[in-house]
């Protein structure tokens, strides 16, 4: 895990230093190569930390909600609509971050 | 991505959304006289025998939307009240979500107006039942358990109701139109059986949005007009 962040982050600077001389010229108004490739990098990852995250919140609210079912098969419809209810509330924090990945992506 | 839609065959090419929201109406319509049609004769007191749009209309209001709002708002008779908004507001977001799933129609709620629209009438609804139930009481909804707390809680509690309708609308606007992205870009990878499976998981997010929708109005609601505990 720490090896990974470390490889990460060492790639991450060694893309900045490769492209900071683009920065070191003229930047033109608001399509510059630089801000075009802000953008896109930021809508991505955005996007992507949002459905993974999203994807292990809705997993642990489900993993409960099965083993509350089958520990009390009668209770299943009980226990569903709850569960429904929490799936599309978590789901829709990473409908927020889609629509940010929108307005970004749309700028380029 | 270009969408063809029947209404430029008539001529009305922009403002897709109102008349998408006025067909949906329209069908509700519809739909409503030929139910209290079927509902007015004499053995209406026993279901019909056949799959008819009476007995869908039954098991959505009945079974499903009655029990679920005697759920939420805690009695029979607070279910029948508010009922009327709150089942208006599920069966306009169902049939305008399903609209968009019919070939050359697109959803009204897919344009950032209607959800919008319907967030701002359950915002102004549920304040109206807050007074009407609790009187000027229920601004002491806002100032949280203690009193000496009551100016930060008053802010955080302003706030969180503000950011309600912003979050409905929200909710239902990226989830039609992250949809109907999800289906085009997938029509236009494989053109011709695939996408069937993305029509499927369209109704099954037009379901579950507008039930999502209602369910949180109820919550609202029924947090607005609870009545201070006895206790403390």
């Amino acid at each position: 895990m720490n090896k990974a962040i470390s490889m990460l982050s060492i790639f991450g600077v060694a893309m900045i230093a490769a492209l900071a001389p683009t920065a070191a010229f003229a930047q033109e108004g608001g399509a510059g190569e630089l801000t075009k490739l802000g953008l896109a990098i930021g809508a991505g990852l955005g996007i992507a930390i949002a459905a993974g995250m999203g994807g292990l919140g809705q997993g642990r609210a489900t993993a409960a909600a099965l083993s509350g079912i089958a520990r009390n098969p009668g209770a299943s419809s009980k226990i569903l609509t709850p569960m429904i209810i929490g799936l599309a509330l978590i789901e829709s924090l990473v409908i927020y971050a889609l629509l940010i990945a929108f307005l970004l992506q749309g700028k380029i | 991505m270009e969408h063809f839609s029947w209404f430029t065959l008539v001529g009305l090419g922009h403002y897709d959304y109102i008349w998408g929201s006025l067909v949906v109406l329209l069908l509700i319509i519809l739909a409503g006289l030929k139910i209290k049609s079927a509902l007015s004769k004499e053995e209406s007191v026993l279901p019909d025998e056949k799959f008819s749009i009476r007995s869908i209309f039954e098991i959505l209001t009945i079974d499903f939307l009655f029990d679920l709002f005697t759920n939420m708002l805690g009695s029979r008779e607070l279910a029948k009240r508010y009922f009327p908004l709150l089942g208006a507001t599920f069966f306009y977001i169902l049939i305008a979500n399903l609209l968009g799933l019919v070939p050359g129609f697109s959803s009204p709620t897919g344009n950032f107006n209607t959800p919008v629209a319907c967030a701002l009438v359950i915002f102004v609804m549920y304040n109206y039942y807050g007074f009407k139930a609790n009187g000027i009481e229920y601004l002491k909804h806002f100032a949280g358990p203690v009193v000496f707390l009551a100016p930060l809680m008053f802010v955080i509690e302003v706030i969180s109701h503000f950011v309600r309708p912003v979050s409905l609308s929200l909710r239902l606007f990226m989830n039609m139109t992250g949809d109907h992205m999800v289906l085009g870009v997938f029509t236009n990878l494989v053109h011709y059986v695939v996408p069937a499976i993305f029509i499927g998981l369209g109704i099954f997010v037009s379901f579950l949005q507008a039930f999502i929708f209602t369910v949180l109005s109820a919550i609202y609601i029924a947090l607005a007009t609870s009545h201070e505990a006895e206790i403390e």
